[in-house]
């Protein structure tokens, strides 16, 4: 076997043009592991970690390009070094700098495009700081999909930005819904009256697709970024968003998502709530909803249950409705876990998330069925799940999480680790139930089942007995077509529910019924 | 705008990182432009700290150091010889191209045109002579730029060779520069053979006497104006200077004619001027340094004055900086080879011809030449692209050189340093390209981008030098 590598300077790619012209080059002949990525400090760390470091590297800095192949021979890295070449000069004809909706800065982007209004960022966190100062001075509202930006830089730009009347939305703001149109990690929903703040992207996701399965719509949905309702931030960006809506035309009710926000973010929200006429849902899972509910909002416990109380305030019906709804699902999900609790072996639960809410929101529906679970994003951190984040008990793994995603794409786009987590579960006999997720939408895997139904069908074949539960957050106008997916996932032998919310009961309704 | 004001508009976005958003959008049918960003160059934390901090001093400094480079008034004003025209020089000085480079340190076409110039000056019989004199430490070697003066590729100066003189109206200041030989077997590409030597000595005996009568009659030809013209006409004035070259021999004609003591003098003499498309590129040189000179001594300035290769060194100096070169290895161009010739046997990068550059001229102003697309991908929006990037790194827009592409916009102008930084582009060259060795001559042209590492120096020397004296 043979490592090479060679650095090319003065080149720039994106870290996902970057990921997949790796897998184009993983999938040749004789290649065992191969990596294309900018030098950074972090890179050079995780080349070294994957064996895929040269002594040569230790010299280059962030702005070179650090191209390393693991072969089985020499003529097969030498024959992927040339593909990579050509692959990389056709990125850069077909995205290259000669054309003219590609611009050299902020600012030539500006004189290219008349009228520009938004300003989406997405690189490095330590160069966004940058980026985010020249987009509001030059009057332009904000998503900032980059994470690993410091919390006081994050304050002044929110506060910067306020006193400009601009939205910067972010940082790790990976979803908006801006006069329709989505924006990164988002679906294509229906248009309506409903806006949406929320400072969770996948709960931002659940919520605006359930509503638009349903027949209504939204009007705008922002993002705030996780971050805006902790003590640091003070909410800057939340309380902006809500006043937006407040005085938009379009929007009829609005809708609140976050994880708990801060106590004294909490009031403030709640004062916000209290100065508008227009009807208000608040999702703030898991946390105290009195203050709110006092304020005049309609607390909801789930994402299902805030995006049905949005869809029947959208609509003039009468939210009372809500509660028979959810217990129509109650009573569903209930004589389905009947009919599936016998026969089955095993007991725990292992969760796989690939959104970060809708992890936290099984955990909460969970707890309530079978008590706490374990995880690495717990409720409590009593259940820390262990550093390797080895399966012990009943378990829910946020795998979007840092320790699961440094430098590589998200597993909404990756499916490789959860592929690999889904086979290893089946194998341990202590496994009753996988439950996992798939969010469609922009942004994410194109053909998602092309990745899971491999991964599925193999674990079935080793363990037949094994329940596959799965919620798809999606739309059928999104590229990967909801209906599709799941019907073809129903196929392959995948239980697949209607929202996060029924698949984590039904879940716990197993499992309940395991046990006693 | 109010995010309520957004909600009522059509959204447009810029997107700046991963691609995929941009093509979702596209797709979507918004309009979306993509930024190509790429991260600034790693720089010490306290310079960028201490630009911050200086940033109103140095953008006042910047706009100083660019309306006196804007405000210069190039004119050929006369001719005469090295000795006698040039500040400080010398009978046993030889100046040539690019930041300070000892005789060990020189490439080869630099040597070559030295070994040349010993013969042609007659400090030599022979080959062996040249050499063993040239690094016997009588000869004394410096910089064209120390001594108001440029050259193209090796850009060898001796004490008996003819030169222009060009003066800065606006500042009174002057700049010098040899007349240009031609293509093929030249001097300046570091070739010495005798037909190199006779060529010189011809150009001394006959071209130069006709030429600087001609001059004088005229009393002064306004550069500037013929630069303007020329880029209008398809010149970027450094790898093209057909046009410019063309307008000169039509303001020169008369005068020559009146001249020269013979007729046959003076066809000789036209007819080398019309028979070489670079005449004018030794005018183009010395308009570009006299209006960059008068610049110079700015404190707090990081516009660029100078930008010049040696065949192994690529040396910057700033406004703000004074007679400090800051250097980094010249890259080996990207170009057309002549046939029989590759990569393998070009030199580095050689020449002062970048002044040109950093004026706001040859590849700056590249979208004026579609004539010469081929050396930078073959396509007129290529050129037009190259000259658009430099827009980023510019202090600003010239106000006399204009590109008709572009709506007769003003060419980019006044590199500023800082920007080189930030944005991670360097300078755009235009260039010609010599054998590795000596006495062969040239073997292509094209273009390349400058390298990053004087640049960046630069940076740093300005901070140092500013602390040195903060009262400036």
């Amino acid at each position: 076997m043979t490592t090479q590598g060679i650095i090319k300077q003065g080149v720039y790619y994106d870290s996902v043009t970057l990921m997949t012209v790796t897998q184009r080059i993983n999938a040749l002949e004789g290649i065992v592991d191969s990596s294309v990525v900018m030098g950074t400090r972090e890179n050079k760390a995780i080349l070294e970690s994957a064996g895929l470091f040269v002594s040569d590297f230790a010299d280059a800095s962030d702005t070179d390009l650090l191209i390393s192949v693991q072969a089985e021979n020499s003529t097969f890295a030498q024959n992927a070094m040339a593909r990579l070449e050509m692959i990389l000069k056709d990125i850069s004809s077909s995205e290259g700098s000669h054309r003219r909706d590609t611009a050299r800065s902020i600012h030539d982007a500006v004189e290219r495009l008349e009228g520009s209004n938004l300003s989406l960022i997405s690189i490095a966190g330590r160069y966004a700081v940058a980026e985010v100062r020249k987009a509001l001075d030059l009057g332009l509202h904000v998503m900032l999909f980059s994470d690993n930006v410091p919390i006081e830089d994050e304050k002044r730009l929110k506060e910067e930005a306020r006193d400009r009347g601009l939205l910067l939305m972010g940082p790790d703001c990976g979803t908006a819904i801006i006069n329709g149109v989505p924006l990164a990690f988002a679906n294509a929903v229906q248009r309506g009256n409903i806006g949406i703040v929320a400072a969770s992207g996948t709960g931002l996701q659940e919520v605006s697709c359930i509503i638009s399965n349903r027949g209504a719509g939204i009007s705008q949905a922002l993002g705030t970024g996780g971050r805006d309702v902790k003590k640091e931030i003070g909410g800057i960006m939340f309380i902006e968003a809500m006043k937006a809506l407040f005085e938009d035309e379009r929007t009829q009710c609005i809708v609140l998502i976050s994880k708990p926000p801060d106590d004294e973010v909490l009031s403030l929200i709640a004062k916000e709530i209290s100065r508008t006429d227009k009807p208000v849902v608040a999702m703030f899972i898991g946390a105290n909803s009195e203050k709110v509910g006092q304020a005049g909002a309609l607390p909801a416990h789930s994402l299902s249950e805030a995006a049905l109380l949005a869809v029947q305030l959208s609509l003039g019906k009468p939210v009372e409705d809500v509660r028979a709804m959810l217990k129509s699902i109650h009573d569903e999900v209930g004589s389905l876990a009947k009919k599936l609790s016998p026969g089955v072996k095993g007991r725990y639960v292992r969760g796989l998330f690939s959104g970060g809410t809708l992890c936290h929101e099984a955990q909460l529906i969970l707890k309530e069925h079978i008590g706490h679970v374990y995880s690495n994003v717990p409720l409590d951190p009593d259940y820390l799940l262990s550093a390797s984040g080895e399966g012990s008990f009943h378990s829910l793994i946020d795998m979007g999480d840092d320790a699961f995603t440094a430098g590589r794409p998200h597993p909404m786009i990756d499916f490789s680790q959860r592929c690999k987590r889904i086979q290893e579960e089946a194998k341990n006999p202590e496994t009753v139930i996988v439950l996992f997720d798939l969010v469609l939408g922009y942004g994410a895997h194109v053909s998602p089942l092309d990745e899971i139904l491999p991964a599925v069908t193999a674990a079935r074949r080793h363990s037949p007995d094994l329940l596959f539960i799965c919620s798809v957050t999606g739309t059928d106008d999104d590229p990967q077509n909801r209906q599709a997916v799941t019907e073809s996932l129903r196929e392959s032998g995948v239980i697949v529910m209607m929202s996060n919310y029924s698949a984590a009961l039904l879940t716990g309704h197993i499992i309940k019924n395991i046990t006693s | 705008m109010s995010a309520n004001q957004l909600f009522r508009q059509p959204l447009k976005v810029i997107n700046t990182g991963i691609v995929t958003f941009k093509e979702d959008l596209h797709r979507l049918g918004v309009d979306v432009v993509q930024v190509n960003w790429k991260p600034p160059v790693d720089m010490d934390a306290s310079v960028l700290q201490w630009l911050k901090e200086n940033r109103g001093k140095i953008d006042k400094a910047n706009r100083e150091a660019l309306d006196i480079i804007l405000g210069g008034k190039p004119f050929l004003v006369g001719m005469g010889k090295a000795l006698d025209t040039i500040p400080g020089m010398k009978q046993n000085l030889i100046l040539h191209s690019g930041p300070p480079v000892t005789w060990d340190r020189m490439c080869g076409p630099t040597r070559g045109a030295i070994l040349g110039a010993l013969l042609y000056e007659g400090l030599a019989g022979s080959i062996g002579e040249a050499e063993a004199l040239a690094s016997s430490g009588e000869i004394v070697y410096a910089p064209c730029h120390e001594h108001a003066s440029v050259g193209p590729m090796a850009g060898v100066i001796s004490a008996s060779m003819p030169v222009f003189i060009v003066k800065n109206e606006a500042h009174g200041n002057y700049a010098y520069c040899t007349m240009n030989e031609g293509l093929g077997k030249v001097l300046r590409y570091g070739a010495y053979g005798t037909e190199v030597i006779g060529k010189l000595r011809w150009m001394e005996r006959v071209l130069y006497p006709v030429l600087k009568a001609g001059v004088e009659k005229l009393g002064g030809i306004d550069l500037k104006n013929i630069i303007a013209q020329a880029l209008h006409m398809g010149d970027e004035v450094h790898n093209r200077n057909r046009a410019a070259t063309s307008l000169l021999y039509r303001i020169l004609a008369p005068a020559v004619v009146d001249a020269a003591e013979s007729s046959a003098a003076a066809i000789d003499v036209l007819d080398f001027i019309n028979g070489n498309d670079h005449f004018f590129l030794n005018l183009s040189m010395p308009a570009a340094k006299c209006c960059l000179d008068s610049a110079r001594d700015i404190p707090y300035s990081s516009i660029v004055v100078v930008m010049a290769r040696n065949g192994t060194d690529f040396g910057v100096q700033l406004a703000g900086t004074g007679g400090l070169w800051f250097t980094g290895e010249a890259p080996v161009p990207d170009a057309l080879f002549f046939p029989g010739y590759s990569m393998a046997d070009a030199n580095r990068d050689i020449g002062d011809s970048s002044i040109t550059e950093t004026v706001g001229l040859g590849g700056f102003a590249i979208a004026a030449a579609p004539a010469i697309v081929q050396f930078v991908g073959g396509k007129a929006a290529d050129a037009v692209q190259y000259t658009m990037d430099m827009y980023e790194i510019t202090a600003g827009e010239n106000n006399v050189y204009q590109i008709p592409y572009l709506n007769f916009r003003g060419t980019p102008t006044g590199i500023d340093v800082r920007k080189v930084i930030e944005k991670s582009i360097t300078p755009f060259i235009d260039t010609g390209v010599a054998h590795r060795e000596p006495g062969i001559g040239q073997v292509g042209a094209g273009v390349l981008s400058a390298p990053v590492e004087p640049f960046k120096k630069a940076l740093k020397g300005l901070k140092t030098v500013c602390e040195k004296d903060p009262k400036k």
